[in-house]
C-alpha cells in the first residue's frame, strides 16, 4: 500500500520530517547541515517553502542542474528560429545540447529557420592557446554566405571563452559592420558563471536588451499598433505550447506580436516594446526582461498559467482584466467555449486518476505551474522542488499551489530523490529525462515534464486533453502490475498476474 | 649519468634567458649534451644559441599545421652551439589566446615525442612569475627536479624569488621539484651580496654564484651570442663557467624552500640597513611630507 494514502496530515508532515532526517544521516556532517537547508514540509500559511535556494550544488551529489551555457543557448536564445546560434567554444557542449529541446517552429530549416540545426566553432588547442576570435570571424561569415537568409546570429559562450578572454563583443561588432548592420549578438553564458542554468537566463536577457533592443534604438515598428497587442513572454513551445495558448488569447480578441522564444523571430523580438501587455508565462528564466520593459517602455507584465482549466481561467481573467469589457466578455466567451471540451476530458481521466499521487521535480516554473492540472484530474502533489527556482519561485509555489505538508525538495540529489519516491511511493513522478528510468525501474510510472516525452502541447485547453490522457497513459498502464519481481511476491499475488 | 631537469625562474628582465644561455653554453663547454625549452611566448630563450630568433616556435608551426599531432620532432628543434637542441614553446601575441596552455601544450610534445633522449640536461626558462597552472608546469611532476632563480638586490626581485619559492614548495611534495639555489645577476644595488646570501637562508638554500656586471655581456648580445663565444677568454666568460661547473656539481643538493611572509621580508631589507627601521605612523608619507613633518 502506497504510504501517501495517509490523510492525516499530521502524520504525513511527521513522515516526511522523519524521511528528511533519514537522507541526511547519510551524509557527512557538514554537507547534511547545507543540505538541510534545501529540504523542508510545506506549512500551511508560510510565505514560502522555507528552503534556501539558487545556492551552489555540493560537489558529489550528482545534482540535476545544468549550466549557464545551458540556460542561454539551450532555453533562451535556442528557439529564436530564424538567428544562428553559434555554440562558441570546443564541440562538445554545442553537440550535446543540439536539438535537445523540443521547440517546435515553422520554417524551411536550413533555409530561413535553423534551430534543430548545430553551429559550433569546435575549438582545438591552438584556438585556446592563439585565442578564437579569428575563427569566430570566419565563421560568421560563412554563415553569411551558406545561409544568406539568417535574420542574426548568437556567440553562445562556452567555458574556455571566458578563461581565455576572447574579445567576441568586439567581433560582432565589427561583423555586424560589414554585413550590414545585421544583428549579432555576443553572449557571456560561459557554463562557469552561476550555479544553475538560471544565471544563463538572465544573461541571456540582458543580451536581448544590450544588443536587441539598444540597437533597434527607436526604429518605427513595422506593423499598425493595436490596442490589443500583447507578447507571450517565457512559452517556449515544446510540443507546440505556445501555439495552443496563442490561440486561446486571440479567441478572447487579442493581437500576439511576438512569442518569446518558442516559435519567435528577431523581428518580434524586436516589436515587442511596442506592446501593451507582457503575458509572462515562465516567469523564472523571463522576469528580468519582463521589468526592462516595463521600466524603459512602460509596459505591464502578468504572469499566467496554462496548464489545466482552473489555472486558464484564472489567467484569462487576469489577463482580461488590463483591457477593455470586449476583451474581458472575450475571455468569458473562450471560457464558455472549452466548457464542453474540458467537461468531457475531466469525465473520462478524473475517474482513473482520481486520488494518485505525484511527486516532480522540475526547472523553474513547472513545480509548481502543473499542480492545477493535476488537482483538475483529481490528482495530488505531495513533493516538489526546482532545480534552479529563486525564493520569489518559492514563494509563489507556498502562496498559490502546494498544500500543507507537501515535501519540499530544492536542488535535490539523486540520492534524496530515489530515496524519498522509493518511500512515498508515488503514482507518478514527473521530471526528467536522467530522471526517468531510475524511477521507471523502481516500477514507478513517470513523465517527462520538461519535454512531453515526445508528446504535449500540454498548455491551454487543447493541451489539457493530451495532459489528461498522458498521465492517464503513464500511471494505468497495464505493464506497471508485471514490474515486481515475481518470486519475490506471494504466490498468490503471482498467480493472479498470470492470470490476467 | 641520469638526465638532469632543471629550470630558471625570476623577475622578468632579470637575465634569466641570458644567464641560463651563457650557464649552458658553459655546460655544452664540459661535454654536456643539453635541450634548451624556452617557455615564454616572446620565443627568445635560445636567441644567443642559434645567434638568431627561433622563428619556428612549436605552437606556431602547430597552427599552420592544424594541431601538434601533426607536428614531427625535427620540425621544431633547432640545432645551435656546441650542438645544443633548442626548442621554443611560442605562443600568442599579446593579449589573446591563453599562453600557460601553449607551454602545456609544447612540453607535453616534446615528451611524448623523444625529445629528452640521449641528452644530458633538460632546461626549461619560463617567462616572469609564475602566473598561473600553465607557467608552473616545468615544476609540477616528472619535470624540471631543481629550479635555479634568477635575482638581484632589488626589493621586486626578492620578492619574486620568495614567489616563485612558494610556487616550488605547493609543488615540492607531490612532484619532488626542489630549489637548487639562487644565482644573483649584479644590479649594483646597496649590500647586494649580502642581501642576496641572506635571503638565500631565509629560503633555505644557497647563493649559488654572484655574477658580476660587466658590459661584455651586452656587447656579446648584439652579437646574438653568449660571451661564452663572444669572448671565451673573458673574465665574465669565466664567470659563467664558475656558475655551470657549481651547478653540474649541484645534483641532488636541492631543497625544499620555505619562503617567507612579506613582512619578513622587509625585515630583511631592515637588517641589512637598506631600509631604515621605520615607525608605523610613517607608513604611506611621501618624502616630501616627511620633510615637513
Amino acid at each position: 500500500m502506497s504510504v501517501s494514502t495517509t490523510t492525516d496530515i499530521a502524520e504525513v508532515k511527521e513522515r516526511n520530517q522523519a524521511l528528511i532526517q533519514e537522507v541526511l544521516e547519510v551524509y557527512p556532517a557538514k554537507t547534511a547541515k547545507r543540505r538541510a537547508k534545501h529540504l523542508n514540509v510545506h506549512e500551511d500559511g508560510k510565505s514560502d517553502c522555507g528552503v534556501k535556494s539558487n545556492i551552489k550544488s555540493i560537489p558529489g551529489v550528482m545534482t540535476i542542474r545544468g549550466c549557464a551555457y545551458a540556460g542561454s543557448k539551450g532555453v533562451v536564445w535556442g528557439p529564436i528560429k530564424d538567428m544562428i546560434h553559434i555554440s562558441h567554444g570546443p564541440v562538445g557542449c554545442g553537440q550535446y545540447s543540439w536539438a535537445a529541446r523540443r521547440n517546435y517552429y515553422i520554417g524551411t530549416t536550413g533555409i530561413d529557420t535553423f534551430v534543430t540545426m548545430q553551429f559550433t566553432s569546435d575549438f582545438q588547442e591552438k584556438d585556446i592557446v592563439f585565442g578564437g576570435d579569428k575563427k569566430l570571424a570566419k565563421i560568421i561569415d560563412e554563415i553569411e554566405l551558406l545561409f544568406p537568409l539568417n535574420k542574426g546570429i548568437t556567440v553562445q559562450s562556452e567555458c574556455p571563452i571566458g578563461l581565455i578572454g576572447d574579445d567576441i563583443e568586439a567581433v560582432s561588432k565589427n561583423k555586424s559592420k560589414e554585413h550590414g548592420g545585421k544583428t549579432i549578438v555576443p553572449v557571456r553564458c560561459e557554463g562557469f558563471r552561476g550555479v544553475s542554468q538560471s544565471l544563463g537566463h538572465h544573461i541571456a536577457n540582458d543580451a536581448v536588451r544590450d544588443w536587441v533592443f539598444d540597437k533597434a534604438g527607436d526604429k518605427a515598428p513595422t506593423f499598425e499598433p493595436s490596442p490589443y497587442d500583447v507578447a507571450i513572454i517565457g512559452d517556449y513551445n515544446i510540443g507546440g505550447d505556445a501555439w495552443s495558448s496563442r490561440i486561446l488569447l486571440e479567441e478572447m480578441g487579442l493581437r500576439v506580436i511576438a512569442q518569446w522564444s518558442g516559435d519567435g523571430s528577431i523581428a518580434e523580438l524586436e516589436a515587442t516594446p511596442k506592446a501593451k501587455l507582457n503575458v509572462l508565462h515562465c516567469y523564472r528564466s523571463m522576469n528580468y526582461i519582463s521589468r526592462h520593459m516595463e521600466e524603459k517602455y512602460g509596459i505591464p507584465w502578468v504572469e499566467y498559467n496554462f496548464f489545466g482549466p482552473s489555472k486558464i481561467e484564472e489567467s484569462l481573467r487576469k489577463i482580461a482584466s488590463y483591457f477593455d469589457e470586449s476583451i474581458q466578455q472575450g475571455a468569458e466567451r473562450v471560457i464558455a467555449k472549452y466548457k464542453a471540451l474540458t467537461d468531457a476530458v475531466i469525465a473520462k481521466y478524473r475517474p482513473r486518476l482520481q486520488g494518485k499521487t505525484v511527486m516532480l521535480y522540475v526547472g523553474g516554473l513547472r513545480p509548481r505551474h502543473v499542480i492545477g492540472a493535476y488537482e483538475d484530474l483529481g490528482m495530488e502533489v505531495v513533493g516538489t522542488g526546482y532545480e534552479f527556482g529563486h525564493n520569489d519561485d518559492y514563494q509563489r509555489t507556498a502562496q498559490h499551489y502546494v498544500k500543507d505538508g507537501t515535501l519540499i525538495y530544492d536542488d535535490v540529489t539523486g540520492y534524496e530523490f530515489e530515496k524519498f519516491v522509493e518511500k512515498i511511493q508515488p503514482d507518478l513522478v514527473g521530471s526528467g529525462i536522467k530522471e526517468k528510468y531510475v524511477f521507471q525501474k523502481m516500477g514507478v510510472p513517470f513523465r517527462q515534464m520538461h519535454s512531453w516525452d515526445y508528446s504535449g502541447p500540454y498548455h491551454g485547453y487543447d493541451g489539457f486533453a493530451i495532459f489528461a490522457r498522458d498521465m492517464d497513459m503513464a500511471i494505468n498502464s497495464p505493464v506497471w502490475k508485471m514490474a515486481p519481481t515475481p518470486w519475490k511476491k506471494g504466490e498468490d499475488d503471482f498467480l493472479a498476474i498470470a492470470a490476467e | 649519468m641520469s638526465l638532469r631537469q632543471i629550470a630558471f625562474y625570476g623577475k622578468g628582465g632579470i637575465g634569466k634567458s641570458t644567464t641560463s644561455q651563457n650557464t649552458l653554453a658553459a655546460l655544452a663547454d664540459l661535454g654536456q649534451r643539453i635541450l634548451i625549452v624556452g617557455c615564454d611566448p616572446k620565443a627568445d630563450s635560445t636567441r644567443l644559441m642559434l645567434h638568431a630568433k627561433a622563428q619556428d616556435t612549436i605552437l606556431s608551426l602547430a597552427a599552420e599545421a592544424g594541431s601538434v599531432e601533426d607536428l614531427e620532432l625535427e620540425d621544431v628543434m633547432k640545432i645551435g652551439y656546441k650542438d645544443i637542441r633548442c626548442v621554443e614553446s611560442g605562443g600568442p601575441e599579446p593579449g589573446v589566446g591563453c599562453a600557460g596552455r601553449g607551454v602545456i601544450t609544447s612540453i607535453n610534445f616534446l615528451e611524448e615525442n623523444g625529445a629528452y633522449e640521449d641528452i644530458d640536461y633538460v632546461s626549461y626558462d619560463v617567462l616572469g612569475d609564475v602566473v598561473c597552472g600553465g607557467f608552473a608546469m616545468p615544476i609540477r611532476e616528472n619535470k624540471a627536479q631543481e629550479i635555479y632563480i634568477v635575482m638581484s638586490g632589488e626589493m621586486m626581485a626578492m620578492y619574486a624569488a620568495n614567489n616563485i619559492s612558494k610556487g616550488i614548495l605547493k609543488y615540492a611534495n607531490s612532484g619532488g621539484v626542489r630549489l637548487g639555489g639562487l644565482v644573483c645577476n649584479e644590479r649594483q644595488t646597496d649590500k647586494e651580496l649580502e642581501l642576496a646570501e641572506s635571503l638565500a637562508k631565509k629560503l633555505g638554500t644557497e647563493l649559488i654564484h654572484f655574477v658580476p656586471r660587466d658590459n661584455i655581456v651586452q656587447h656579446a648580445e648584439l652579437r646574438r651570442m653568449t660571451v661564452i663565444e663572444y669572448a671565451p677568454d673573458s673574465k665574465q666568460a669565466d664567470e659563467y663557467r664558475q656558475l655551470a661547473q657549481k651547478i653540474h656539481n649541484n645534483a641532488g643538493n636541492g631543497v625544499i624552500p620555505t619562503p617567507i611572509t612579506m613582512d619578513e621580508l622587509e625585515d630583511l631589507l631592515m637588517e641589512h640597513g637598506i631600509m631604515k627601521t621605520i615607525d608605523e605612523s610613517q607608513v604611506g608619507l611621501t618624502a616630501a611630507d616627511l620633510a615637513v613633518g
